[in-house]
Order: structure tokens, then C-alpha cells, then sequence
């Protein structure tokens, strides 16, 4: 168990890649875990999240900043002498060895005893119930079963930090769902520090005990999840986290500081939550969930968005509905048993205080005042 | 349709076959006739099978054995100090690569585009003065240096098929260098290794221009036998067929046992 801290950390590929962006793999990542803590690292495929995770585990150099695992300057040491466990989205396993050989592969190079290792490998594959297994080759597992013993593997040296890199991705849908509680599970029993990477952010979501957000090199934000989904820092993450995904139109706030207006949709702000009066008469993102979108008939509603239905997607419990306003696509979550059919006519209001507002041209949230005391 | 053309391509396999496999039935069916038979004009296929030219070819010189011996001691000691070099620099350059590995394996394999004649005045007067003609040594670092561009290509092309999440695996477990090669790369590459090594086996059993202009009678090898039977007496077809008949028939066998293991991939089910 440790904390990691990470200051300034970069990774630069140098003057081979074409454009100066490939070239900041990551770039100025300020992280302080506390001890025990899972953070996922999400975000786009090239994000950086992957990039990260391997210079914490040593298989990259950082090109600048440090890395410290419980106060200890890593950058410059080896990836075997961090005491890092790292379980690959390839699962890794030495083909050639049992699956016995395959977690006892770690605490032999350290010359454990015998004994020991034989009481450690059958505790580790006790938890992860994968005892049965433990005279296979990996060639003769499941994909499932593959994925628990590399999580043993991981398990077994009792590390100073997990690092997973995405390791539910080579499952079907109903393990992988399995396979993340499992993990929780385990974080849980075992406390130590964790390093997530997934691309999912439903996984990111029902994992993270704080979601660290990359788009290009950049953090986007570090937060809770609750805080992700209440109190998006912009666009990007607003629109990344939350499935379906966030509804997004161009409006102009009034004179007034209150009055937002589109095209054909028509908000009032509330400034209760953000201060808005700076950006009077200036154009904003407004953002709103789909699950707080509802059908309404009152034409006189303060908030309105009035389209004309062109995707019904009945899921049972809800219908998705989406419709084209102001040439954005809106994205509205009704009851399961609401009847609409694509054509349809409908109207749609949200409470004032559900609405997101970022500036139209930078993109960042305008300032909010709460101190996401709702979101703990 | 389909069939039709899986018949086409099954007459074209067995033509094919057929017309590689001749010489060397040829050669057997020879080895067990007279001499008188194995030389008339018109070839005969129905003859009374003889072990007479075996026997005498045995016998005959120093006999068989000694060539066999020099042609096993320096295959096998050539193919193993050929591993031990190709090894180590097939793993430099498969996970340590620089600037200049691909050109290092270009020149490497571009040394065998020179014909062995080509370098037969200078080596010839190397040997002469280290005094290594005539010697099996002296072979040995012949076919050593014949075969490393090809070892060297071989092993590096199987080391770079061991997945890099296997070797990035090993090396967060605590594994040295040394630990990731003996323990985790070798083992997985051990089929391609006794691929490799097999090859340098049978290139330096079969080697035969060095082997007749390097060594006379005490390092020669069996190449240096078969040639015997050319004498200037004359040609003896069914005891020079018989020598190689007992040249080639030993890398055949181990060609045939070591089948299976030149095509299992040890890998399957490592990734994914």
C-alpha cells in the first residue's frame, strides 16, 4: 500500500512525430493518490491514459517531472525494483508455465522460500477461486479464467500499487460486468493503491473511487464520479461521461442574465449554481442530460425545446427518443412506457437547475458557486 | 468447380513430388545394384537388389565411419557454437533495437551474397598460415560463419514474435535481463531455436565446397567420401550412390523426427 504521487509528469516522443501533439504523449499530470485509493484514468484512445500508466510502472521513462510511490523518487528505477503489479489488457500469462508457475513466477525471483511461495499461490487462488486451475497451461483456459489469474498473478506479490490496463476489454458484456464488481470486490478486501485504464466510462464510473479524465495529454478533470456527472470542469467532460450522452445547444444570454435563447429553444439560466452575469449578451453551451429532459404539452413552459422525433429506441425500462433542434442532436430519456413514433411532434422542458452552462468559445464551465457538496 | 480445381492442384503437388523425389529414388534404386547394372545404358528398373556396393563402400579407404564422425562432430559442434553466438545478438537486437539494427541484419545476410569462391584465395591463405586446413576446427569456424547470418535472422524473427506484453510482464515481476531471456524468452522460443538449429545442421552435414577445398583426409567429411568413389579409374555409380545413400540418410531421419517440433508454436494461447 502507497501513496503515488505524480508532479509534472510528461512523456515526450521527441521531434519524430509529425505534429508537435503526437509528439506530448502526456503532458503536466499532477496526481496525489491517497493511500489505498482506485483511480481510473479515462478518456479517448490516444488519450494518454495508457501512456501514464505504463511511466508509472516503469516500462516508459517520464521525460520530465517526478513520479514518488510512498515518497520515493521512481522515475529513474527500474520497472522491476518499484514493486508494481500490472495486469495487461493481453492478460500476458507465460504460455509456457502452469498457471501455478505463472503466479509463483514473481516471488521465486525474489527467492521467497518455497513454502511460502506454495501458501501464497494457493491463498491468491483461493480468493479468486481459481484453485482447479492451478496445474493448467493458460492455453487451456477461458478468457474468464485467463483474466482471474492474471489478476492472481498480480495479487499474489502483494505489491505497493496494482496498475490495470484495461483489463475487462477482452471479455464478453456479461463477464466483464461480473469481472467489475470482482474487482471492487477485491480492492476492497486487499486496499491496495490502484491504478485503473479503461476507455469505458460506465467502467470508470462504477469503479473509480476518483476518475482522473484525458483528452490529448491533458487532464480534464480529477474528481469523484459524482462530481464528473454533477459538476462537468467542460465540454469534453460533460459530454465523455454520462451515458447517452450529454445534450448540448448554442444559446444567447440576454441582457437580463437569466434568459437564454436558441434558434427555436428557450432556457432560463439559474444562477444559483453558476455565475452568469459576465457573460450577459455573450453566446453559451448549455448542456442537459437526456435523463432530465421530459415531455411536456405546456407551450408557455420557461425551459422549451420543440422538435420533431426521428429515433425511437425502446429499451423497455425507458425510451430513448432523439430529434434534431437547432441543428444539435437532442437525446431525451422518457418513460419506458411512453407512447411516441418517429414524426412525432413533441415538446420537452428540464427544471433550471439541471442545466450545464460552459462558454461557447473556450468551453469551460462558467464558475460555479456550490462547492459540490451534493456530490461527496 | 472447387473440386475440380483441388484435383488440379493435388496431380500439380504430386508431379511436383514426384519429380523432387526422383533423383533420390534414383540414387537408392542405384545403391542396390551391380555396377555393371547401375552403369548399362538402358536403365534398368527390374534388377535383383545387392547390399554389394554398401559393403564395399564401407570398407573401402579409411571407411565410412571416419568421414561420418568428421561430418557429425563438425556439424554439431558448428550448429551449437552457432546458437550460442546468434542467441545473443538476435536478443540485443529484437528488444534493444537502435538506429542501426536493420541495417546490421542486412549486412549480415548481404555477406552471403559473396560466392564462396569469391573468398577461397584469402581464406585459403588465412588457414594456411593458422595452419587450419585439413582440421575440423578450421571447418567448424567455416560453417559458424556460413550459417550465423541466417541463425542470426531466424532466432531474431522468433523473438520478435514473443508478444511484448509477455516480456513488459517479466520484467514487472522483478525479471533481469538474463531471468526475462533463460526464463520467459528462450522457453517460448524453443521451437524456432530447434528450427534454426536443425537448419545449420543440415547446411553444414550437406556442406560440401569448403568441406572438399579445406580439408584433405583427416578433418574430411562425408562430402569428401562420395567424391572418393570419382576416381581415376573411372566412375563407380552404385558404390558412389550407396556413400550417398549413407550421407544423406542419417539428416533425412532427423528431419522426419524433428517435424512436429519445427511446426508446434508453444505460443498459442498467450495473448488473448
Amino acid at each position: 500500500m502507497a501513496v503515488v504521487e505524480l508532479k509534472g509528469v510528461a512523456k515526450n516522443y521527441g521531434g519524430a512525430h509529425k505534429n508537435a501533439k503526437a509528439a506530448n504523449a502526456v503532458e503536466n499530470f499532477n496526481l496525489t493518490t491517497r493511500d489505498g485509493e482506485f483511480i481510473v484514468l479515462v478518456g479517448p484512445s490516444g488519450c494518454g491514459k495508457s501512456t501514464t500508466m505504463r511511466m508509472i510502472a516503469g516500462l516508459e521513462a517520464n521525460t520530465d517531472g517526478e513520479i514518488r510511490i510512498d515518497g520515493r523518487d521512481v522515475s529513474q528505477v527500474a520497472a522491476r525494483d518499484r514493486d508494481i503489479a500490472m495486469v495487461f489488457q493481453s492478460y500476458a500469462l507465460y504460455p509456457h508455465m502452469t498457471v501455478y508457475d505463472n503466479m509463483a513466477f514473481a516471488l521465486s525471483l525474489k527467492k521467497v522460500p518455497k513454502p511460502e511461495i506454495e501458501q501464497r499461490v494457493n491463498d491468491a487462488a483461493s480468493i479468486l477461486d481459481i484453485t482447479h486451475l492451478l496445474d493448467r497451461k493458460p492455453r487451456a483456459l477461458s478468457g474468464g479464467q485467463r483474466q482471474r489469474v492474471a489478476l492472481g498473478r498480480a495479487i499474489v506479490r502483494d505489491p505497493q500499487v496494482f496498475l490495470m490496463d484495461e483489463p475487462l476489454s477482452n471479455l464478453d458484456a456479461m463477464l466483464r460486468v461480473d469481472m467489475r464488481a470482482e474487482i471492487i470486490k477485491l480492492h476492497r478486501k486487499l486496499g491496495v493503491t490502484t491504478f485503473y485504464v479503461t476507455h469505458d466510462q460506465t467502467e470508470a464510473m462504477t469503479m473509480g473511487e476518483r476518475i482522473v479524465v484525458m483528452r490529448d495529454g491533458h487532464i480534464q478533470q480529477i474528481d469523484t464520479p459524482n462530481a464528473l456527472y454533477h459538476a462537468p470542469n467542460n465540454v469534453f467532460v460533460a459530454g465523455f461521461i454520462g451515458t447517452p450522452s450529454m445534450n448540448f445547444l448554442k444559446m444567447t444570454l440576454g441582457g437580463d442574465g437569466k434568459t437564454l435563447t436558441g434558434q427555436t429553444a428557450r432556457m432560463v439560466a439559474s444562477s444559483e449554481r453558476q455565475s452568469i452575469e459576465a457573460h450577459k449578451g455573450r453566446d453559451l453551451m448549455v448542456g442537459v442530460r437526456p435523463e432530465h429532459l421530459v415531455l411536456t404539452t405546456d407551450e408557455a413552459a420557461a425551459n422549451l425545446i420543440k422538435g420533431e422525433i426521428d429515433v425511437v429506441e425502446p429499451l423497455g425500462s425507458v425510451t430513448m427518443v432523439q430529434l434534431e433542434v437547432d441543428g444539435h442532436r437532442i437525446t431525451a430519456q422518457l418513460e419506458g412506457d411512453t407512447s411516441v413514433r418517429m414524426g412525432d411532434a413533441i415538446m420537452l422542458t428540464c427544471d433550471s437547475a439541471r442545466l450545464h452552462l460552459f462558454d461557447a468559445e473556450t468551453e469551460q464551465a462558467l464558475p460555479r458557486h456550490e462547492h459540490r457538496t451534493e456530490t461527496a | 468447380m472447387e473440386q475440380k480445381s483441388s484435383l488440379g492442384l493435388a496431380v500439380i503437388g504430386w508431379l511436383v513430388a514426384i519429380v523432387m523425389f526422383f533423383p533420390i529414388l534414383w540414387m537408392v534404386l542405384t545403391a542396390l545394384k551391380t555396377e555393371q547394372s547401375a552403369f548399362s545404358m538402358v536403365p534398368e528398373f527390374v534388377f535383383t537388389p545387392t547390399l554389394e556396393s554398401f559393403k564395399t563402400a564401407l570398407s573401402q579407404n579409411a571407411g565410412y565411419w571416419h568421414y561420418a564422425f568428421n561430418s557429425l562432430f563438425t556439424s554439431v559442434m558448428s550448429t551449437l557454437i552457432g546458437l550460442a553466438l546468434a542467441i545473443p545478438a538476435a536478443y540485443a537486437m529484437a528488444f534493444y533495437p537502435s538506429k542501426r539494427t536493420d541495417f546490421t541484419l542486412v549486412w549480415m545476410v548481404s555477406t552471403k551474397f559473396i560466392p564462396a569462391v569469391g573468398v577461397l584465395i584469402p581464406i585459403f591463405l588465412v588457414y594456411k598460415t593458422l595452419g587450419l586446413i585439413d582440421n575440423n576446427w578450421g571447418l567448424i569456424a567455416l560453417f559458424v560463419g556460413m550459417n550465423l547470418p541466417i541463425m542470426v535472422w531466424m532466432v531474431y524473427s522468433y523473438f520478435k514474435d514473443v508478444p511484448k506484453d509477455i516480456v513488459e510482464a517479466a520484467e514487472i515481476d522483478g525479471a533481469s535481463t538474463l531471468a526475462t531471456m533463460f526464463r520467459v524468452i528462450l522457453p517460448l522460443a524453443l521451437p524456432g531455436l530447434a528450427s534454426t538449429g536443425l537448419l545449420a545442421l543440415i547446411l553444414a552435414w550437406n556442406e560440401s565446397f569448403w568441406s572438399l577445398t579445406m580439408a584433405d583426409h583427416n578433418a574430411a567429411t562425408l562430402a569428401a567420401f562420395i567424391a572418393s568413389f570419382k576416381s581415376a579409374e573411372g566412375l563407380f555409380w552404385a558404390k558412389m550412390s550407396a556413400a550417398s545413400v549413407m550421407t544423406v540418410a542419417p539428416i533425412i531421419v532427423l528431419g522426419w523426427f524433428a517435424q512436429k517440433q519445427m511446426v508446434r508454436g508453444l505460443t498459442f494461447g498467450a495473448v488473448k
